[in-house]
Formats: C-alpha cells, sequence, structure tokens
C-alpha cells in the first residue's frame, strides 16, 4: 500500500468554472485560513449604506414624508379648499401645477395632506401592533406553558378572521374615524410580530446566557429586557416597514370605499374621486397611485434589503440534477488511483465563504478500498470524512465545489459525472448509510414503500419482487415484525429500528461498496453494539467493501481490515489495523487512539482477532 | 380522525360564539345612533326610546345575544331595519357572488404558485430571479391600483371586458366569466406573489433534507424525489398559508367588488354598516365565522391527508 502523500502542499493550479464564485489563489485560501474562515463582522448600517436598493427607497421616503411634515410651509391650498372655477382644471393651470379634482380642490396641495394623513395612519397601526405584538410574545415566550397557550389561542383567533372585513364591521362603532380604525388594525396585525417575538424568545430563553443570568440573580424584568429585547430588535425592524406599507395600503384601501370622513385628505379618497372622473379628466387618478405606489413598493423593497443586511442572504436553489460542481482540474499533475474497487487520489473539496472565497475543507485525500475490504476512516468531526464520503456518492451539498482530485470506482472517474449519470451506480454498485436515522426517512411515506422506490429505482424489478426482497431484508436486519414496519411511518418506529430499515435500504440491491457514514453515532449504546454485528455479518454474507466512516475507534476495532485517520481535511496515518492499534506513527492517532484507552481499559493486543465485541461503546 | 375532527369542529363552534359575541357587543354600543338614524328628522328622545323597546335594544346585551343566537341556531338570522328582508338568504345570495370570484383565484394561484415554487426552487439561476421578480411585483403594487389600472387598460382603452358589473353564472356563462376575469386577475396577482415565494421558500428546504440525500444515493430519480417526496412534505405549510390566503382575498374582495360594483359580501357588508342595519351585519359575521371555519376544517383535514404525523395527533 502506498504510503498517503497527504503532507504535500497544494500546489495545483485550481480555476473554478463556476461563475458564481471567484477564483481562488493558493495564498487567498491560506488568508482565509489565517482569518479562522470567518468575515470580520460589518457594522448593520454600513451594509445598508452599501445596498444601493436601501439607499434609494430609504431616499425615496425620507424626501416624500419631509414633504408632507412641510406641507403647511409649501402647500399653495388647503385640503379642501374648493374654487367652483376650478373644476376639473388641467395639470398646469397657474397655481393648479397638477390640476384640480372634481370639486375643484388643488390636486398638489391634497396629495401633500394625505401624505401626513397616511403617516399617521402608519404610526398608529404600526405602533399598536408593536407594542400588542412584543408585550404579548414576550410574556408568552418567556412564562409557563399556561400563559403560552392563552396568548397563542387569542392570537390565532385574530388571525383567522378578515380583518379588512371586521373592520368594516366595526364601523358603526368607530365612525369611520381613520385613527380609530387604524388603531384597531394595529391589533389586527399584532399576531404576526407576537409570533415572531415568542418564537425568538423561546430560543433565547434556552441559551445558556439567561440562564446564567437567572442563576447570578438578574431580575425577569432586566432579563428580558436587556438580552431578549437585543435579539428580536432585527426581525421586528423588517416587519415594522412591511407592516407601515400595509397600514398605508389599507387605510387608502377605506377611504377608496368612502369609510370616514369627507374631509380627511387621503390617497385612497383621491383614488376614488380620480376613478369615478376617470372619463373626464383620465389623470386625475394617477397622482395619487403614483405616491401611494411609490411609498408601498418603497416599503416592501426597504423591507427586503433590511432582511438581507440582518439575516444574512437565504440558501438559494440550484439545478436539481446537475451534479457536483467541479473546479478544472489539471488532469496531468494528478496521481492515477491503483486500479481497486475505489481508488480516490488527491480529493479536494471546497465550501465558498459570504466573501466568495473558497475554503478547502478536505485537501488532498487518497484512500483505496479493495474488493470485500473494511475500511475504518477515523476522525474528529469537522475533519472533512463526511465530504470525502458525499463525493464518492456524488451528493455533496449544492455549495460545495471539488477543486481537484480523482475518484475512479472500477476503473471509472466519478469526479464530473452528472445526476443521471451517476444514478445506474447509485444503490447497486455504491450504497449508503446514514448518521441520523430518523431525518433520513421520508416523514410522509411509510417505510416500506420508500424502500421498495429505492429498490426498484436500482434494479427495475416488479413492485411485489421488490417488495418481498424488501420484506426478507427487514427480517434479515433483525426486525421483529417485518410486515407491520414495512407498513409503519417513520414516526411510529424507533431509531435503532430505523437504522435497521435503512441498512436494509442501503444493502437491499446488493452494493459492491458501502459507504456508513457514523452508523451508530445517533443511536443507544446497547444498539450500538447490535448495529455494528449485523454490518459485519453483512458484509460477509454479501462480500461487500465497506467504508465506514466514524470518529470512535471503538467503532473501528474489530470490523475493519484497515484504518485511515483523518484530520483537518488531510489523511494523516494510514495502516492495516492491528498496525494502527499497536504502533501508531501519527502523534495525532496516539491521541485519538489514547482518548478510548482512557474511557475504558482497552486491551493492547491486535482487535482485528478479537472474538467479542466488549468495550466497543 | 373522529376525534380530530370534532376537536377542530368544535374549536370553530367556540371561535364563532367568541367572534360573533364581541361583535354584539361592540354593536350594543351603537343601538342607540341606529335608533335615531332610522327615526331620522322625528328623533325626539322619546321616540328613540319607544323604538328601542320596540327592538328589544334597550335589554341586558347577554340576552339579546342569547335571543339571537337561539333564533340563528333554527336558521332564523331576522330581518333587516331598512329593507325588512329576511338576513339569511340575502347573505347566502351575497356570499355565492364573492365566492365566485374567491374560488378560482385562489384555484389559479394554488397552480401557479406551486409551478412557479417548484420552478424557481429546482432550476435556480436566472429561472429563479424572473420568479422572484415576479413575486415581487406582486407585493409593492397594492391591490387597488392593480385592480384600478387593469380596468383603466383592458375595459377603458382596450374595451375588451366589462369595466363593471355581475351576470350571475346560471344567467350567461360566457357574461359570468368576463365579468369575473377582472377582479379574479386581481386576487390572483396578489395571491401568486405571497404563495409562490412561500412554495419556493419551502421546497429549497426539502430538498436540503437528508431524507432527499438518501434517496439520491439509492438510485431515486430526480423528478420521483422533486415531486413525489419534497413536494408533498413541503405542502403541509403551504397548505396552511393557502387557507391565509383565502381569508385574505375575503378581505381583499372588499375593495375589489366596491370598484368592479360587484353586487357580493363585501359590498353587502360595507352598505350595512354604513346604514348601521345590525341584524345584517350579525348574519354576515356569523356566515364569515362559519366559512372560516369551514376553509380551516378543510386545511387541516387535508393536512392530515399529506403529513401522516398530524393524523396521530
Amino acid at each position: 500500500m502506498a504510503q498517503p502523500e497527504s503532507e504535500r502542499p497544494l500546489t495545483r493550479r485550481i480555476e473554478p468554472v463556476t461563475k458564481s464564485v471567484t477564483a481562488p489563489s493558493t495564498s487567498s485560501i491560506a488568508v482565509a485560513r489565517a482569518n479562522g474562515g470567518a468575515t470580520p463582522r460589518t457594522p448593520l448600517w454600513k451594509k445598508l449604506l452599501r445596498d444601493p436598493q436601501a439607499v434609494v427607497t430609504t431616499g425615496i421616503l425620507v424626501v416624500i414624508f419631509a414633504l408632507g411634515l412641510l406641507t403647511p410651509l409649501i402647500a399653495p391650498h388647503g385640503p379642501n379648499e374648493s374654487v367652483l372655477s376650478m373644476v376639473n382644471a388641467p395639470p398646469g393651470t397657474p397655481g393648479y401645477p397638477l390640476g384640480a379634482d372634481e370639486s375643484g380642490r388643488d390636486i398638489f396641495s391634497r396629495l401633500l395632506h394625505s401624505i401626513n394623513t397616511a403617516a399617521i395612519s402608519a404610526i398608529l397601526g404600526t405602533g399598536v401592533a408593536l407594542i400588542v405584538g412584543i408585550t404579548a410574545g414576550l410574556i408568552g415566550g418567556y412564562f409557563g406553558r399556561a400563559t403560552r397557550a392563552t396568548t397563542e389561542w387569542i392570537f390565532s383567533l385574530i388571525m383567522t378572521f378578515p380583518g379588512l372585513l371586521l373592520l368594516i364591521i366595526l364601523m358603526p362603532v368607530t365612525g369611520g374615524d381613520y385613527r380609530a380604525t387604524m388603531l384597531i388594525f394595529g391589533v389586527l396585525l399584532a399576531p404576526g410580530i407576537y409570533r415572531i417575538v415568542r418564537n425568538l424568545v423561546l430560543g433565547v430563553k434556552n441559551e445558556l446566557y439567561v440562564d446564567a443570568a437567572r442563576v447570578s440573580g438578574v431580575g425577569t424584568l432586566r432579563i428580558l429586557g436587556r438580552h431578549v429585547l437585543t435579539v428580536v430588535r432585527g426581525p421586528i425592524i423588517i416587519a415594522a416597514a412591511f407592516m407601515v406599507g400595509s397600514t398605508i395600503a389599507v387605510q387608502s384601501g377605506l377611504a377608496f370605499l368612502g369609510v370616514g370622513s369627507l374631509e380627511i385628505p387621503s390617497f385612497g379618497a383621491m383614488i376614488s374621486s380620480g376613478f369615478r372622473n376617470l372619463y373626464i379628466a383620465p389623470t386625475q387618478f394617477l397622482w395619487p397611485s403614483l405616491l401611494l405606489g411609490l411609498i408601498t413598493a418603497s416599503l416592501v423593497l426597504l423591507g427586503n434589503s433590511l432582511r438581507d443586511a440582518f439575516e444574512g442572504s437565504k440558501p438559494k436553489p440550484s439545478k436539481v440534477g446537475a451534479g457536483q460542481r467541479v473546479a478544472e482540474i489539471d488532469a496531468e499533475t494528478l496521481a492515477v488511483p491503483p486500479a481497486v474497487l475505489l481508488g480516490v487520489r488527491g480529493l479536494a473539496i471546497a465550501y465558498p465563504t459570504p466573501s466568495g472565497d473558497l475554503i478547502e475543507v478536505v485537501k488532498g485525500v487518497d484512500l483505496d478500498i479493495a474488493r470485500g475490504e473494511v475500511l475504518g476512516l477515523v476522525g474528529e468531526s469537522g475533519s472533512g470524512k463526511s465530504q470525502t464520503a458525499f463525493a464518492t456518492l456524488g451528493v455533496l451539498p449544492n455549495e460545495a465545489v471539488i477543486t481537484g482530485g480523482s475518484i475512479l470506482f472500477e476503473g471509472r472517474e466519478l469526479i464530473g459525472l452528472s445526476d443521471a449519470q451517476m444514478r445506474p451506480l447509485r444503490g447497486k454498485a455504491i450504497a449508503y448509510i446514514p448518521q441520523e436515522p430518523m431525518s433520513n426517512l421520508d416523514p410522509s411515506y411509510r417505510v416500506g414503500s420508500q424502500l421498495v422506490e429505492g429498490v426498484r429505482s436500482a434494479l427495475g424489478i416488479s413492485k411485489k419482487e421488490a417488495k418481498s426482497r424488501v420484506l426478507a431484508l427487514l427480517e434479515r436486519c433483525g426486525i421483529a415484525d417485518p410486515a407491520r414496519t414495512f407498513d409503519s411511518y417513520p414516526h411510529q418506529i424507533s431509531g435503532g429500528m430505523a437504522q435497521r430499515v435503512l441498512i436494509a435500504g442501503a444493502v437491499a440491491s446488493r452494493p459492491k461498496l458501502l459507504i456508513a457514514d457514523e452508523p451508530t453515532t445517533a443511536l443507544d449504546v446497547t444498539v450500538q453494539a447490535e448495529i455494528l454485528d449485523l454490518l459485519r455479518d453483512l458484509q460477509s454474507e454479501l462480500d461487500m467493501a465497506v467504508l465506514i466512516v466514524t470518529h470512535n475507534f471503538g467503532v473501528v476495532a474489530d470490523l475493519c481490515d484497515r484504518i485511515a485517520v483523518m484530520r483537518q481535511g488531510r489523511i494523516v496515518e494510514t495502516g492495516l489495523a492491528a498496525q494502527i492499534f499497536g504502533d501508531p506513527q501519527h502523534e495525532y492517532t496516539r491521541t485519538l487512539l489514547g482518548a478510548i484507552l482512557d474511557e475504558s481499559s482497552y486491551r493492547t493486543d491486535p482487535p482485528v482477532t478479537a472474538p467479542t465485541q466488549g468495550g466497543q461503546a | 380522525m373522529i376525534t380530530y375532527i370534532a376537536k377542530r369542529l368544535g374549536t370553530g363552534v367556540i371561535l364563532a360564539l367568541l367572534v360573533t359575541f364581541i361583535t354584539f357587543l361592540l354593536l350594543s354600543t351603537s343601538f342607540g345612533d341606529v335608533a335615531r338614524t332610522i327615526l331620522g328628522q322625528s328623533a325626539t328622545p322619546e321616540n328613540t326610546a319607544a323604538l328601542m323597546t320596540a327592538k328589544g335594544w334597550d335589554r341586558p346585551v347577554i340576552v339579546q345575544y342569547g335571543d339571537w343566537l337561539l333564533s340563528a341556531l333554527r336558521g332564523d338570522f331576522g330581518t333587516s331595519v331598512y329593507t325588512s328582508l329576511p338576513v339569511g338568504p340575502s347573505v347566502v345570495q351575497r356570499l355565492l357572488v364573492t365566492l365566485s370570484i374567491i374560488v378560482p383565484a385562489l384555484l389559479i394561484t394554488a397552480v401557479i404558485s406551486t409551478m412557479l415554487g417548484v420552478w424557481a426552487a429546482t432550476r435556480g439561476g436566472v429561472v429563479d430571479r424572473i420568479a422572484q421578480g415576479i413575486s415581487l411585483i406582486g407585493y409593492i403594487v397594492p391591490g387597488l391600483l392593480l385592480a384600478i389600472g387593469l380596468v383603466v387598460i383592458f375595459a377603458v382603452q382596450l374595451k375588451l371586458l366589462p369595466a363593471t358589473g355581475y351576470t350571475p353564472l346560471a344567467d350567461d356563462p360566457a357574461a359570468w366569466i368576463r365579468s369575473i376575469t377582472i377582479p379574479v386577475i386581481v386576487l390572483t396577482i396578489g395571491g401568486v406573489a405571497n404563495m409562490s415565494a412561500q412554495v419556493r421558500g419551502r421546497m429549497i428546504d426539502e430538498l436540503r433534507r437528508d431524507y432527499v440525500r438518501t434517496l439520491r444515493t439509492r438510485g431515486v430519480s430526480s423528478t420521483s424525489i422533486v415531486v413525489k417526496h419534497a413536494l408533498r412534505n413541503a405542502g403541509s405549510p403551504a397548505l396552511t398559508v393557502m387557507s391565509l390566503e383565502f381569508i385574505q382575498m375575503f378581505g381583499a374582495a372588499l375593495i375589489i367588488e366596491n370598484v368592479f360594483a360587484l353586487p357580493g359580501y363585501g359590498s353587502f357588508a360595507f352598505n350595512a354598516s354604513l346604514q348601521g342595519d345590525i341584524p345584517v351585519i350579525l348574519g354576515i359575521t356569523a356566515f364569515g365565522v362559519a366559512l372560516v371555519t369551514i376553509v380551516n376544517l378543510t386545511t387541516d383535514l387535508l393536512n392530515g391527508w399529506l403529513n401522516p404525523k398530524a393524523r396521530d395527533h
């Protein structure tokens, strides 16, 4: 077996072809690594200043509302000052820059006054929503279950009724006054704020620092004030931007319908009057519509900018079935893997940082697995073991980029294959057992139908054949009542059982190579031993090669023929299991082995030959 | 399953009682004003008091509510103060007009949003930006402006569709379709803006889940993963959004009905409120709550069908 070249420096030329990712040089990776991979936190206002959308929309809103404040100084006429001779005056009439409406009132002056009506509506509606929502959210989130159930019920009640209809129904009570209406509308908007605050408070409450504050004797109110309000600030500011938009839109809608006093100038009333006058003076409804549209659009776009600044960008979609992203790899510098079942040479995988640089998490991994051989890939979490396994299966996450290396399976290069090209290999040639059993079953389908679908996809056999095969395998995997499990939904079976189901699913198509990613980590200690037994038995029955990924030397001890030790994206040591256990060469291997020796008094003789499974946990 | 339905129905009944009672309580403060409005010029304090007694409005609120509730349970919602027409049949008639706009709008919204959302979530890149752009436009233009804009373009300028008015389906199906086209488009644009963004987000989340990776490693096709697995799991939260969308459209229909002069539920409610026609307002509230309860129950049942976990709770 060739000695791993894991310590060699990364000197190959890397040129990713993906457009969205800037080409990293070795030096930029080194710099990124020196920074610990984290980008320095930029203050919020700086982020917003750099976002043209935020700057432009804020500018528009500031100008509009400043004009509103200056109305008494700059408006040529009062909002209800009507001059008979000016009825439907066209735009450009002296003293009436935008013309006059059906009652001879100056449209420009009414627009300015309407800005103030909109502003007051926004302040009242949003203010009430914030006060009610935040208070209830703090109470519902911070105090016990009973309090929460009550607030929850009240707010879901408010949410289930059409708000606008309620505002109309209550007209005899409010007298149609837009301020009273907006106060009620604020209550109707409160559930949104309540949910945000409650969820965040529940999250913060479970975090250690609030516990620490409570233990150190800080009063409940101060805890709420200090810790919780700092966390909820961002989402609330975002929600407020959207709420201001909807209060203004709703007030306009109601005024358009004619709710409230005709004396109040508002966009809705102006649009309504212009709309009635559409055939006589077609531009009248345009001005208030434009201004209203400009305000609401600016608020929505500003809300989006705020969301980006506070929460960062959300995961983006990528093309399903496109296969893994691969950077341009200079083939000449690559070492060709030997003709074994699976040969990996120089595999490098990188992830983009928010700033667009690539950070390598796997930095040139070499692995060889012969037919029927069991290889343990051991290392601490974050060392790149799972990434190596995913790359071999062709299921790396969308963001990941393979920046170098070669993966040969039965002499065929897997890097660069599309999903469609990988599919015939999956299940039949290479199979996978995941770490977390529950999350790896589709919650919406019965266990059996999921397994049958996989077997049929891989082997193309009939439904009946697939079912009997799956039932037999479930039994073989130690499930007492296979028919019942077959018809169960994932949430109806235990974690240990789910892992047996997943093992059955993985071996159902008789793969040549089984990749097991921490197959026992999520399970109880007693179940762990049983699952390892099952894996060993299946391996010898089916004569599969197995790549078992784990952070626990105990797991690989009596299962593996050979062991590769991985650390920080590199293989630091490879060898026969007996060699690694008996005479570890690398410092890190010794540390890992030391860890299990401390936990239990492990034998020092080669564990491959050990007849019992004692001490695996 | 039966206890599940019973529980949901129970919640609906409590909601109906609470909302109607609160409405009654709030409206009771304005009974005096309503009496004066009915009497008009001849409203002396004596006359008003006499009318209040005649209508039974001077009794304790809880007694009046009990009375109303008992008759309502027998299907009698009283008569309009102004037209003396029975409230129940009038509300149903108006409700049908509104539903004939909302139901088509909701169905079209569901179909377009699912396609657009899935398309954006599985294609990425330019397709995703187009889908997000469509959604943004729907968000930033208020429904009122959209309605007026479409009337100006299609009815006033192009004269393709009637600007206002409603023809019942039974009278002339073709005219019915023409009379609801613009209102449905307006509601659909607003609905798609919200729904497609929700479907997109849910689909992106689902496609990143562990079970998707495991299904892929077994050789399951991309189509099956997207349509059969991810979409079904995304469907359950999307359904909840859709039920809220329905309620939202019910509110939006108020303005739409006004713009297009449709004799619907919203304009009925508006006129009744303007006049202070208490029995009609109460009838409208009761039917509104009943409708909301039915929508929520349907959502829960569909959710139970989509999501096996919900069935067991």
